[in-house]
């Protein structure tokens, strides 16, 4: 029988305009685990969660999802946008926006229904963002706002989500309600990727990394990966590592 | 008050007139809530060269006698794909493969109109509309493409708002967001015949987007926003051609000056986002009123 892994990637390679932004990829992921995505700036994080997504073409490669194609995986994954992705301006509250959350689960022509509204309303609460329900997504501070994507996220009742740099620029209070929650998916046996720029906290936020610079420089449990020599392999010169017998902290620029 | 009185008589007697009110009317509408996704997913240079590229699609279905409505279908629908194939595969960028398509397209439809010597397609009447001469057939045309504009709005509503909103996330989902694309620029091509005789093709863009930007200083809701937009269309279109009934001008131009002044006055005094309060906070005199 056919292990169930819910992500199975093997030899991706992606190139933008002729320059290769991934590299002959490979690994699989199975169920419940919170996973970072680390590697120095331009590495490909973001396209390789892209990639994995169907978002983009890629050059080679072959990608499964529960044991599937892609294309029979929509209903399953939940996304989370990097912040500066988003107009701050549009006319859309922040209930609105969780809404969108629900559109994968309503027929092509059909309106939300009263359990849509309170599906809205529950994800809205667990991020504690309730309250704020009215107000316009530009009028939120960056840490609320990636928030109500994430109780978006929830709305969709996914079993894999990807999150694209979440706590980038945000403050401490909602980037431990975040962690919190992503914790708590992974208890419910659900996948959870995050690309993840900060170094510092990246050992303790997940089980797994993976550590990517355009190829897989290593995947594995949290500690496997992440060590001086790993680190420096894949962030060449560009980070900085102070350490003493057995602890080390690495700073990146 | 006189003007009004004599406005109202002249309504009442001359049909022309009721055509050419209605007509206005139904164009407010529909440009309006076009107009606020074509702003909302910053395509106003598209909305722009749509409407120009109709042109030789509307010339070429006069000629050969078929229907304006599937000439301008197709000649607005080609240059969209055109200029989409063009920023796709080259290095080019979307606002010069805009203005590369929509110039031949509407230089084909000028050079195509000027060789019909001696029949009564008028340049001027398709450039700049000619809503006092609005038949109860054009009437029809336009009623039948808003009903059409507006219930697929209607329908795919969450399509165009997701998409427009957040196109990752649309696609993340399985939305087919480039179909979503060109199938707005059909829409759009519609929209634009519906708006031939009140406003013409020049200014066409404007209804689209000078009542959908006014709504959109006002609101924070899309559903606001579409249903002030078009409010504001109407309000241009009757008052547009209330003042060129009476002053004698052009009705497309009177149209377009009323919705750019009312623009104008939101733009200084709307209560949040105007001129006026943004130079009242900054000062902080907001506080002791």
């Amino acid at each position: 029988m056919e292990t169930n892994h819910v992500v199975k990637i093997e030899n991706l390679s992606v190139s933008y305009h002729g320059t290769e932004a991934l590299q002959n990829i490979s690994f699989s992921v199975l169920p419940k685990q919170l996973i970072g995505i680390i590697g120095p700036n331009g590495a490909g994080k973001s396209t390789l969660i892209k990639a994995i997504m169907g978002l983009i073409d890629k050059d080679e490669g072959d990608i499964k999802l529960f044991n599937d194609s892609m294309e029979k995986a929509y209903k399953k994954i939940a996304y989370v946008p990097q912040h500066n992705d988003i107009d701050l301006d549009f006319p859309v509250l922040v209930e609105d926006v969780v809404m969108m959350g629900r559109y994968p689960h309503l027929p092509w022509w059909g309106r939300p229904r009263t359990k849509d509204y309170q599906t809205v309303e529950a994800c809205l609460k667990k991020v504690g963002m309730l309250s704020f329900r009215k107000k316009q997504i530009g009028a939120l501070s960056g840490g609320q706002r990636q928030r109500v994507f994430l109780a978006r996220a929830l709305a969709q009742e996914a079993h894999l989500f990807f999150l694209d740099e979440p706590f980038a620029a945000i403050d401490v209070t909602s980037e431990k309600i975040i962690i919190d929650i992503l914790r708590r998916l992974k208890e419910e046996s659900k996948t959870i990727f995050v690309v993840h720029h900060d170094l510092s906290k990246a050992e303790t936020y997940f089980d797994s990394l993976i550590l990517l610079n355009k190829k897989l420089v290593k995947y594995g449990k949290s500690h496997e990966v992440f060590n001086i020599e790993k680190l420096q392999e894949a962030y060449e010169d560009n980070v900085a590592i102070l350490s003493d017998k057995n602890k080390f902290v690495a700073v990146s620029g | 008050m006189e003007n009004i009185t004599f406005f109202l008589n002249a309504l009442r007697s001359y049909q022309y007139l009721q055509n050419a009110m209605i007509a206005g009317v139904l164009v407010g509408i529909i440009c309006g809530v076009m107009g606020c996704f074509i702003i909302l997913r910053g395509m106003a240079l598209m909305g722009d060269a749509i409407s120009h590229a109709v042109l030789p699609g509307v010339v070429i279905a006069y000629m050969l006698g078929f229907s304006f409505f599937i000439g301008a279908v197709i000649s607005g629908v080609i240059t969209a794909l055109g200029i989409g194939y063009i920023s796709q595969n080259t290095k080019i960028k979307d606002d010069t493969a805009i203005g590369i398509m929509f110039t031949a397209a509407f230089a084909l439809g000028i050079v195509l109109i000027t060789s019909l010597r001696g029949t009564d397609v008028h340049l001027w009447h398709i450039l700049f509309g000619n809503v006092l001469a609005v038949s109860r057939q054009d009437l029809w045309i336009t009623f039948i493409i808003g009903a059409i504009v507006l219930s697929c709005i209607a329908l795919f509503y969450k399509q165009f708002l997701l998409s427009s909103f957040d196109p990752i996330m649309a696609q993340a989902i399985g939305m087919p967001t480039k179909l979503i694309h060109y199938f707005l620029m059909l829409l759009l091509s519609l929209v634009t015949v519906a708006a031939l005789s009140t406003v013409g093709i020049v200014l066409v863009v404007a209804m689209l987007i000078t009542p959908g930007a006014t709504a959109f200083l006002l609101t924070e809701r899309l559903p606001t926003m579409l249903i002030i937009s078009a409010a504001v269309g109407v309000v241009s279109s009757v008052l547009g051609v209330y003042y060129s009934f009476i002053y004698d001008v052009a009705t497309g131009g009177s149209i377009v000056l009323v919705a750019s002044i009312l623009f104008g006055i939101t733009f200084l005094f709307a209560p949040k986002q105007g001129l006026l309060m943004n130079w009242l906070r900054k000062k902080k005199i907001l506080k002791y009123l």
